[in-house]
């Protein structure tokens, strides 16, 4: 468990699609393998995330809030008897939330870093320095702001709408995907104890 | 002689639990070995909650009240005893203050340097997995999800909106129906909320206002809120169809398509989402009289303006002061894109506010004394949006926002205190009808 845990913090750190390559990589070599392995080396996790849940655990896990990104990282358990649904919708959920992540890292980064250059090249407009007598930042009012965050809404439309677009495609799809595998269980359920009901029922 | 069930119990516990122990000790979980190290210092006395949260204290308050840890004040001896070694590992370890300590730098740096630095990421990584939780859902708290999920105050207000169109509606009042109309438009609020939830969890995840709501805590899974949505949707609307009447249920219906297909995605598209996002507010009270009535009278609609009207300086009022989030989540807000327009639009529907009255006495549905008495809430509205519009900072924004609030159930309050009663209306209609008979007689 620690070790196919291990392989999930590790592939945040890659791009959506080496993610989903070298998850398909390790699933082969070690779908099979016992839960009792030793424990992770601590270069092979990324920076930021230590966290490993108790092998006995059998559902998913969602941690705090992502210093850049603000979205809730999750990992996956992955069950010993997973079916083909299973794996995709997996697959599918951790892809979506790299791509998420990457996004709103790098939308979180980019305003961040425009806000900055437009206070300084406003402060320098002006004449003031970065700080004032008391060493405290200087900052702009609100009315000045507004100029900027206008132009940050303007300049990222096309982004901000593609995005938009593709969340929604891939919210859908991965519900749609929840309810098969949901359906899937439930029938998987329903029959395995009507086989079982009728296997009792022979043998009295 | 008389062991109580509740030893035993406790016994089983205990055992079960140092099971537990032992067995994450063998998988060298960090959390069990040291509470297991606790537990081996101090073999006599049990560690309770209280007994660790006074070490805690003691822990933190020995530096001074900073959050300093114990391994402070073994600097000294870990660099006296690196002054006996080398000068390699010296310049390793100073380095470590320049950057950011990571365990996986420190493990090549020596034992020396890990006794410094271990503890430190061993507490790094308990508080982090103390803030992981199971994606599991709590039975006991979905009530509570629930609620937040359906916006519940938004809901009930949304309800008491419908209830003021049913209640201002001339017709007598039918308590079956008034309770049917007011739980089939609690039901559609409640799927028209939850859906709209479902669609931005990576938005308000990125805001203040909104990061600590159910799908963007993984409270519940996706599939289980729209589940939700979908059991509140189809007996609402369902309700509203059959047990009322089927102009009420498709309004329902109509209205939720509204908010969640197209106020939800074009808040980030374009600007118009406040002025469908005002129609959506505008349809609850046309509901309550129309499930009254069942007709679409010009009353239900004069109803239904208050509320559209009432929309601008209520939601212009409160984007002001969130321009910054708006920006960075991508929203195209009239207060981020188009200031002054979003002013100018607050000011001339706040003035809106005065004249609608005058059209209560004029249709009527209300006598000529409702717009009288609430021309001075009106006046005072109008007067915040005027200077808002004037000097459109934070504080003239938020008292408009906050003056909103009170505004409309007094508004709604009023009128109903003022509402024409039928008897008036058949007395106006009965003479013409007796004139006839008295000339015959």
């Amino acid at each position: 468990m620690n070790v196919i845990t291990t392989r999930y913090l590790f592939c945040r750190s890659l791009g959506p699609r080496r993610t989903l390559n070298v998850l398909r990589l390790w699933n082969l070599s070690c779908c099979h393998q016992h839960s009792g392995s030793k424990a992770p080396k601590e270069e092979s996790k990324p920076e930021g995330s230590r966290f490993s849940p108790a092998a006995s655990s059998k559902c998913d896990w969602i941690g705090p809030p992502d210093r850049l990104s603000n979205l809730r990282p999750v990992i996956y358990h992955i069950p010993e008897n997973e079916t083909k649904l299973e794996r995709k919708l997996r697959h599918l959920r951790q892809e979506t939330e790299d791509w998420n992540h990457d996004f709103w890292t790098n939308q979180n980064i980019t305003f961040s870093q425009k806000k900055e250059e437009y206070i300084q090249s406003q402060l320098k407009a002006k004449g003031l320095t970065e700080r004032d007598e008391k060493g405290r930042k200087r900052t702009l009012n609100s009315e000045e702001m507004a100029a900027f965050y206008k132009d940050f809404l303007d300049r990222n439309y096309k982004r901000h709408a593609d995005y938009n677009i593709e969340w929604y495609r891939r919210n859908f799809t991965i519900t749609m995907l929840m309810a098969r595998v949901a359906m899937h269980k439930a029938w998987r359920r329903l029959t395995g104890q009507g086989r079982e009901g009728r296997k009792n029922q022979t043998t009295t | 002689m008389f062991k109580t069930p509740c030893n035993r119990l406790t016994g089983l516990i205990g055992v079960s639990l140092s099971q537990k122990l032992t067995a994450n000790l063998s998988k060298g979980h960090p959390s069990s070995r040291s509470l297991i190290q606790l537990c081996r210092s101090n073999p006599a006395e049990w560690i309770t909650f209280q007994h660790l949260c006074f070490l805690r204290r003691q822990y933190v308050m020995k530096h001074g009240g900073e959050l300093l840890q114990r391994a402070r004040p073994k600097q000294e001896r870990v660099t006296s005893m690196l002054e006996d070694r080398d000068d390699s590992e010296v310049q390793q370890v100073h380095q470590i203050p320049a950057i950011k300590p990571v365990p996986s730098a420190l493990i090549p740096a020596g034992g020396a340097a890990d006794l410094q630095n271990e503890p430190e990421a061993a507490r790094e990584a308990r508080m982090e997995a103390r803030q992981w939780k199971e994606l599991r859902v709590d039975y006991g708290d979905l009530p509570g999800i629930y609620a937040r999920l359906s916006k519940i105050k938004l809901t009930a207000l949304v309800v008491t909106t419908a209830a003021a169109g049913y209640a201002m509606a001339p017709v007598p009042f039918d308590p079956v129906c008034f309770l049917l109309a007011s739980i089939g438009t609690g039901l559609a609020s409640c799927t028209a909320n939850s859906i709209n939830q479902y669609f931005e969890v990576p938005f308000d995840s990125n805001m203040n206002r909104t990061k600590n709501r159910p799908l963007v805590r993984g409270q519940i899974s996706p599939l289980h809120a729209v589940s939700f949505a979908l059991a509140c949707g189809i007996p609402g609307v369902t309700l509203l169809t059959f047990a009322v009447n089927p102009l009420t249920g498709f309004l329902g219906a109509l209205n939720i398509f509204l908010y969640t297909c197209c106020y939800t995605p074009l808040k980030r598209l374009s600007i118009t989402n406040t002025w469908v996002g005002a129609v959506v507010g505008a349809i609850p009270p046309i509901m309550g009289w129309t499930a009254a009535t069942g007709t679409l009278d010009p009353g239900a609609l004069l109803l239904g303006g208050f509320l559209y009207s009432w929309q601008f300086p209520h939601f212009n009022a409160l984007s002001w002061n969130l321009r910054e989030d708006y920006s960075r989540g991508g929203y195209r807000m009239m207060s981020v894109t188009h200031p002054a327009l979003c002013k100018r639009v607050a000011l001339r529907h706040s003035l809106a506010l005065i004249a609608l009255p005058g059209l209560g006495p004029a249709l009527d549905v209300t006598t000529w004394t409702f717009p009288l008495i609430s021309l001075p809430i009106n006046l005072y509205i109008s007067y915040l949006a005027l200077c808002f519009y004037r000097h459109g900072n934070r504080q003239n924004a938020r008292k408009l926002f906050f003056c909103s609030l009170w505004h409309l159930p007094m508004l709604l309050l009023l009128a109903l205190t003022c509402k024409k009663s039928r008897t008036s209306q058949e007395n106006s209609t009965v003479p013409p009808a007796a004139a006839p008979l008295s000339l015959q007689s």
